[in-house]
């Protein structure tokens, strides 16, 4: 499996780089399949990934409607993070940081993960105080946190504000030291890739248009690419999910897609090595590799599919950048982008069995699918294969909002543009 | 984005707030019907393509509006005042679907 080493390295190097292996091949869609997953994202990757790793499902295809990590993969911000206040949450994204540490040399395929931490900023002592019941909440769970003062938070990032006199002072702020970033394309490709390798059929270009039946029971798709059958049939399509569901009939779901806008600045020097966010509003901001100030806020607001944002959300983001660094001021914005979410009633997400026989489903990822994409391909995949979920996401059904078993871990209720 | 309030003509979008899905109907208050207090709460229609949904104009006169919008394209083919024609609203919707 260790297809890149340095010695692969040496050996193409005096070749002219000509007798690399494409990532994964380009096959013409079969008849039938074992599992199809519909969606190629980091999700649907990583799910047939494990179903072949971990299970022994090898007679799998992953159905994607335009190319490979075209989709949120590939429009995140790239935080990796388990600083979650609520046990369930907790306990499945810190399985996901656990896979997030080993994931290079699993997949052979540098993700570049970079432990950097992430560190959240109180402005009041309320809400200082609320992230020291947070922090002891994950240390609880053998989860790693801890309280910065400002004098901690001046020497971590000399750019920030920390004066007195900034629009919002800063009093504190909560770090998680093994939080980071990684590079979202590595993490598609890498999936991809070690997917192929083990036999599952990657085709892109292939959007799903309908569902084939059998009574109630799914039995396969109809696609752009002709119909193909499954025994079961995953479903992975983030913000897609209303859209698909639809299709299999489904016209009311517990999901609202909303858009959500991301932007890039010009490269700079080093200047912030940590993943900040700001307490006051909604925003977050780290540095790539390649020196971009890469950051985000709210989403735009209202339901969208379009993958493009409006300019209220820009000048508001903006502004809470300044807030917080007035010296990047005359920093150039060189890209914006937009995904859409898929965004739940209680901010939480949905790996479950259904909701339809021969039917799994993956969503309702809200704004924070990119770093549980190992663990959700993960459960999911064991959720497949065994027909029943994995401790892990147990607690992410689709029913727990009609039972009383909402995991709200902001506390927000119904209103999903507010989580 | 410009939406029409009725009383206040186009106003940028930033001095509305976004009410979510207007098809949901609120059970009486003394109902015990836990399914539809269920689909109150939790169920939306997240249609791609025309959506009826529910904005009030919270920095200008405050009236709440039924707007139908495209969540594709983002473009407004209707607004009016929610009060009074809910059944309009719905009727343009399930005439144009």
């Amino acid at each position: 499996m260790a297809e890149y080493s340095a010695l692969s390295l040496l050996k193409n190097a005096f070749t002219g780089n000509k007798d690399w292996k494409p990532a994964w091949r380009k096959p013409d869609p079969k008849a039938s399949y074992d599992v199809i997953v519909i969606g190629g994202g980091g999700h649907g990757l990583s799910t047939a990934y494990y179903l072949a790793k971990e299970h022994g499902i090898t007679n799998v295809a992953v159905l994607e409607k335009g190319w490979l990590g075209s989709g949120n993969v590939g429009r995140n911000t790239t935080a990796v993070r388990s600083n979650y206040l609520l046990p369930s949450n907790t306990r499945f994204y810190e399985h996901s940081m656990k896979m997030w540490e080993n994931l290079s040399h699993d997949l052979n395929y540098n993700v570049m993960f970079s432990q950097r931490g992430c560190l959240n900023l109180a402005h009041t002592p309320a809400q200082f105080d609320d992230y020291a019941r947070r922090g002891n909440a994950m240390r609880h769970l053998g989860v790693d946190a801890e309280l910065m003062t400002v004098a901690e938070i001046k020497r971590l990032v000399p750019a920030l504000d920390v004066s007195g006199s900034a629009r919002f002072p800063i009093l504190g702020g909560l770090m998680q030291p093994r939080a980071g970033s990684a590079r979202h394309d590595a993490v598609a490709w890498g999936y991809a890739r070690g997917a192929d390798r083990r036999g599952v059929d990657i085709i892109e270009n292939c959007e799903v248009t309908g569902f084939l039946r059998n009574g109630d029971r799914i039995t396969g798709v109809s696609t752009t690419r002709g119909e193909i059958r499954a025994k079961k049939v995953a479903l992975a399509v983030a913000g897609s999910t209303g859209r698909v569901m639809q299709l299999a009939g489904i016209d009311k779901m517990p999901i609202e897609s909303h858009v959500l806008q991301a932007f890039v600045t010009e490269s700079l020097k080093p200047i912030i090595d940590t993943i900040l966010t700001f307490g006051m509003g909604h925003f977050y901001i780290s540095q790539s590799d390649k020196g971009g100030l890469v950051y985000g806020g709210d989403l735009d607001g209202y339901n969208s599919y379009a993958q493009r944002g409006s300019l209220p959300i820009v000048d508001e983001v903006m502004s809470e950048m300044l807030a917080l660094f007035p010296g990047l001021a005359r920093v150039r914005m060189l890209r914006s982008w937009g995904g859409v979410c898929d965004m739940t009633m209680d901010g939480s997400p949905i790996i479950t069995t259904g909701p339809l026989p021969g039917m799994y489903l993956n969503c309702g990822w809200c704004y924070g699918g990119f770093k549980a994409t190992p663990a959700s391909g993960w459960c999911f995949a064991w959720t497949i294969a065994k027909d029943e979920p994995h401790d892990f996401n147990a607690p992410f059904t689709l029913d727990r909002f009609y039972r009383g078993l909402v995991i709200d871990d902001k506390g927000q209720g119904a209103t999903p543009r507010l989580h | 984005m410009l939406i029409t309030c009725p009383y206040c003509g186009p106003r940028d979008v930033i001095e509305f707030t976004y009410q979510g899905d207007g098809n949901r109907q609120r059970p009486q208050p003394s109902s015990q019907d836990l399914d539809a207090w269920n689909a109150y709460v939790y169920d939306r229609l997240n249609p791609a393509g025309d959506h009826n949904e529910i904005w009030q104009h919270s920095g200008g006169c405050r009236a709440h509006l039924r707007v139908v919008r495209n969540t594709l394209t983002h473009e407004i083919s209707s607004s009016g005042f929610a009060r009074g024609d809910h059944k309009a609203a719905r009727h343009r919707l399930e005439t144009k679907s």
